[in-house]
């Protein structure tokens, strides 16, 4: 038992020391959202009293267990009932629970109910990579997991952020009140950035919906927090929170692109151009399941390697990447160009002999 | 007391078990499906085991190294599904089993063949549980707790397998509830008042309701995932004009009392132990009856409570906040009435006792963090991180399973005749009881940290506590072969207990003889008999 008190001890002293908490990343973060401080101070607020509990309760029990042994000669009393100490302790809790309820239940509504949003932003969770789209600004992405981080899985050597870094960062303006939309296109998802306590799940057929006013310009990472199936690990979240000016500077950006990816899809691209390019859309999208050798995983995800689909009518490949098909995800969310390049990269590559497929054949077959 | 000896006698003409191994497969004694149970248990405990052990085997560094994703979510999966359905939950009805006829003073179970029956379902339940890892797709990866469409549309083949499976251990658990249910109400000694039982008959009589409430709610969830998906339904499915999150009301609902039906009985193990050991009654005897019972009541209103970021509205999280908050209030009380039970007392540190009363501690830690789940505005940054796996952990293994180990030393010496060796008991508990704190104590650092659960490699800032851990739950698993070595040798060598092995312990088990008789009381305890020992006196 003297064990168990040292190693109590210890705990609580490594509890209580503030900077063992900063440096170790032993406690939750305080954020930079106006409601993750609350959070915070609700969080440590409750942690306090169930440590004042337990200092009063196992003190009792220790006391009891050091004092009230029979090597020590005590002859055990005989008492076992008592309606005024049940009263007691049936009463103290309850009151401590009302007063921890009162500041819980004022957070939560604060946490929970907005009035007018400045910008919305919509997020669909997709096996396993997320889509944002703003709706106002008219322009929107994906966000896979970064290929520095998918290619360190397998070595020894992780590169900086492992699993915590993605292709392209969701933008937000600081002091902005943004209203999340959160859906899914596939399984529910969890949509969570713990430093804007925004954690809220992403239901398929359904759209939920949660806020955001962040206080501090930065970049801050966060990961899906629901089981949706192989990759759910592998799909984090990375956001730059940047000044007004250089949100609407990035906006601008993003609009010029997009023009520019919807005048490339009226062209006619040369194979090795759709090769190229096919091959990055593929491994950030499709190697996740189909393999980066394109075998698949026999049973689970069909080879690409082949295959009656990528080598045979290109019609049939375009419904079902675009469409979808069981477990297979629709992709319609990509550009014509860039679809017409994935689907062409997998009808070419790992020794496959299917035909090249242009953008206009993309534009045709939705 | 006098009837004892002329009860063996009888036995070794007519009612002794049957030669061979076909005595198991067609007892109807509820010591032998007790015995079977528990065997049972420990096995799947040992295979449950064995997948947590890869699990942080690949958690041990960051990377993967060991396995692909999908296999690891298949051990999770399984871990969880085998360890509550294979190992608490027939551990607890073989200890049911085992102490309730001799607790109330009968011969047998109330319906001793389907006592037969509802063991004989499990094993091959289980085995077509774990038949899915042989097929193709894999075993279900979608969690133990299944939610749609991941365990609908997008799960392999085998999932109809694992339906099966769980309607099998369904039919199981009612059928062994109703069968506690009748005999302890039915087959209680006639001078036995309710308020005369011992707290572990108490506990497992409304475990039992508990569990013929829940079990067909889950019964009712799988077939819903049956229907899906195979016969065109849209139960849980949106562009069917279904709801994936109706999916995850009907699996809590079962959920929340299948959590408390894997303690309740617990509770009543410890209040046996404590009163043992500290040589004094149990304090509040009616008190922890009522505050059971209470506790029972709110696991069917607190459901929601592991929802709340499914989109919930702010009314509903009030609701559930305050429900769950509440359920703070009967548990205390019971934890306050084990504390007052050894205060005072004069005690002695055997075995059974080491692990009731670090039960109190580390299932209070659990208790605590259960607190601050419940408080939704904090819960937005525990749901579903490593503090949620700490919490239930702390619940299930140093609650659940601590009384389960607890019950076993207590009452080995009653259902083998033998006393195990202490020394060993001893080294036992502390090295389960240090390395189950190096194994789920960080988690709840690498939670608040931010790292979700389920995950099979995480960010380098979470590397040093999931090394810390993974070498605690490799200590932990090992110490299960030094409990088996225990057992085995007090069947085999254990020195012969006498009838009541622990002083001043209470209860019409340990009028009997050590070993127990083949048939526990051909006739029934008189009023002084069970007065004399009854927990309140």
């Amino acid at each position: 038992m003297k064990q168990l008190l040292t190693l109590t001890g210890a705990i609580a002293a490594l509890m209580s020391s503030r900077a063992a908490i900063a440096e170790y990343g032993l406690n939750m973060t305080k954020g930079v959202s106006t409601i993750s401080g609350d959070i915070y101070s609700l969080h440590m607020m409750v942690f306090w009293v169930c440590f004042a509990i337990g200092v009063v309760v196992f003190g009792a029990m220790f006391y009891s267990i050091i004092n009230h042994r029979k090597s020590k000669g005590v002859k055990a009393a005989h008492f076992h009932e008592s309606t005024t100490v049940e009263f007691i302790w049936t009463g103290i809790p309850i009151l401590i629970l009302i007063a921890m309820a009162i500041p819980a239940s004022k957070v939560l509504i604060d946490a929970e109910v907005l009035d007018k949003a400045d910008m919305t932003v919509k997020i669909t969770g997709h096996q396993w990579k997320w889509q944002y789209d703003y709706p106002e600004e008219g322009i929107g992405f994906m966000s896979n997991l970064a290929q520095s981080s998918r290619e360190a899985i397998t070595l020894d050597d992780k590169p900086e952020n492992y699993l915590l870094e993605v292709d392209k960062h969701l933008v937000l303006p600081v002091d902005t009140k943004v209203r999340f939309l959160i859906t899914s296109n596939d399984v529910i998802h969890n949509w969570w950035v713990p430093a804007f306590a925004v954690k809220q799940d992403a239901n398929p057929g359904f759209i939920n919906d949660a806020w955001a006013e962040i206080t501090e310009e930065g970049t801050y990472r966060g990961q899906c927090a629901e089981l949706c199936g192989k990759d759910h690990g592998f799909m984090p979240i990375v956001v730059d929170v940047v000044s007004k000016d250089a949100f609407a500077t990035w906006v601008t950006e993003q609009q010029a692109e997009k023009a520019a990816a919807a005048a490339s899809a009226t062209k006619t691209w040369s194979e090795g151009e759709l090769f190229a390019n096919g091959e990055t859309i593929y491994n950030a999208n499709c190697s996740g399941c189909h393999q980066k050798d394109g075998l698949g995983i026999p049973g689970a995800f069909p080879a690409m390697k082949g295959s009656e689909i990528t080598n045979g009518p290109a019609a049939d490949h375009l419904n079902i990447v675009i469409n979808g098909k069981g477990g297979m995800p629709a992709f319609k969310m990509l550009g014509d160009a860039d679809l017409a390049s994935v689907i062409t990269y997998e009808r070419k590559a790992f020794g496959n002999n299917g035909s090249v497929v242009q953008p206009s054949d993309v534009t045709s077959a939705r | 007391m006098s009837t004892i000896p002329a009860v063996a006698a009888h036995d070794d003409h007519h009612h002794g078990p049957e030669k061979g191994l076909l005595r198991w497969v067609k007892t109807t004694n509820h010591k032998d499906i007790g015995t079977l149970y528990l065997w049972f248990a420990f096995s799947m405990l040992l295979l449950g085991g064995a997948f947590a052990m890869g699990i942080r085997a690949e958690l041990l560094h960051p990377g993967l190294q060991l396995m692909e994703p999908q296999f690891f979510n298949q051990l999770t999966t399984m871990h969880g599904l085998i360890m509550v359905f294979g190992a608490i939950m027939p551990a607890f009805v073989g200890l049911a089993n085992w102490l309730i006829p001799m607790m109330v003073g009968a011969p047998d179970m109330a319906l001793p063949r389907m006592n037969n029956w509802s063991f004989w379902i499990l094993p091959f339940a289980g085995a077509i549980l774990l038949s899915t890892f042989f097929m193709e797709g894999g075993a279900p990866a979608f969690g133990w707790t299944f939610y749609a469409p991941l365990s609908t549309s997008f799960a392999p083949d085998s999932t109809d397998f694992f339906i099966f499976a769980i309607h099998l251990l369904g039919f199981s658990s009612i059928m062994g509830a109703i069968n506690i249910i009748a005999t302890v109400l039915n087959m209680k000694a006639p001078e036995m008042r309710l308020m005369d039982m011992p707290l572990f008959v108490w506990t497992w009589l409304i475990t039992s309701f508990l569990l013929i409430g829940a079990m067909p709610i889950l019964a009712g969830a799988v077939t819903m995932m049956l229907t899906d998906r195979n016969f065109g339904t849209a139960f849980f499915d949106a562009t069917g004009g279904g709801d994936p999150v109706m999916f995850q009301h009907i699996f809590w609902f079962f959920g929340h009392p299948e959590v408390y039906i894997m303690i309740l009985p617990a509770f009543g193990v410890i209040s046996h132990i404590l009163p043992t050991f500290a040589r004094k009654p149990l304090f509040g005897y009616s008190s922890m009856v009522y505050a059971t019972a209470s506790i029972a009541f709110l696991s069917y209103i607190v459901w929601a409570h592991h929802m709340f970021l499914t989109g919930m509205p702010v009314a509903g999280e009030l609701y559930f906040m305050y429900a769950t908050m509440l359920i703070a209030v009967p548990t205390g009380v019971k934890v306050f009435n084990w504390v007052a039970t050894i205060w005072q007392g004069s005690m002695t540190f055997e075995t059974p006792m080491l692990w009731a009363l670090s039960f109190v501690i580390l299932f209070t830690i659990g208790g605590f963090s259960g607190l601050m789940l419940g408080i939704v505005p904090a819960d937005i940054q525990y749901h579903d991180t490593y503090f949620v796996v700490a919490h239930f952990h702390y619940v299930l293994v140093t609650g659940a399973l601590w009384g389960i180990i607890a019950a076993v030393f207590y009452w080995l010496p009653k259902w083998t005749g033998r006393m195990y060796n202490e020394t060993l008991g001893k080294v036992h508990f502390w090295w389960a009881m240090i390395s189950v704190n190096v194994l789920f104590f960080p988690q709840h650092f690498l939670g608040l940290a931010g790292m979700p659960r389920r995950i099979p490699d995480y960010s380098l800032q979470f590397a040093d506590f999931n090394y810390i851990s993974s070498i605690g739950a490799f200590a932990f698993g090992l110490s299960f072969v030094l409990f088996a070595y225990i057992v085995v040798d007090c069947i085999r060598n254990g020195k012969p207990a006498d009838a009541r092995p622990w002083y001043s312990a209470k209860g019409l088990e340990w009028t009997l003889p050590s070993p127990a008789p083949y048939h526990s009381f051909n006739t029934p305890p008189t009023r002084a008999d069970i007065l004399a020992e009854s927990q309140h006196s």
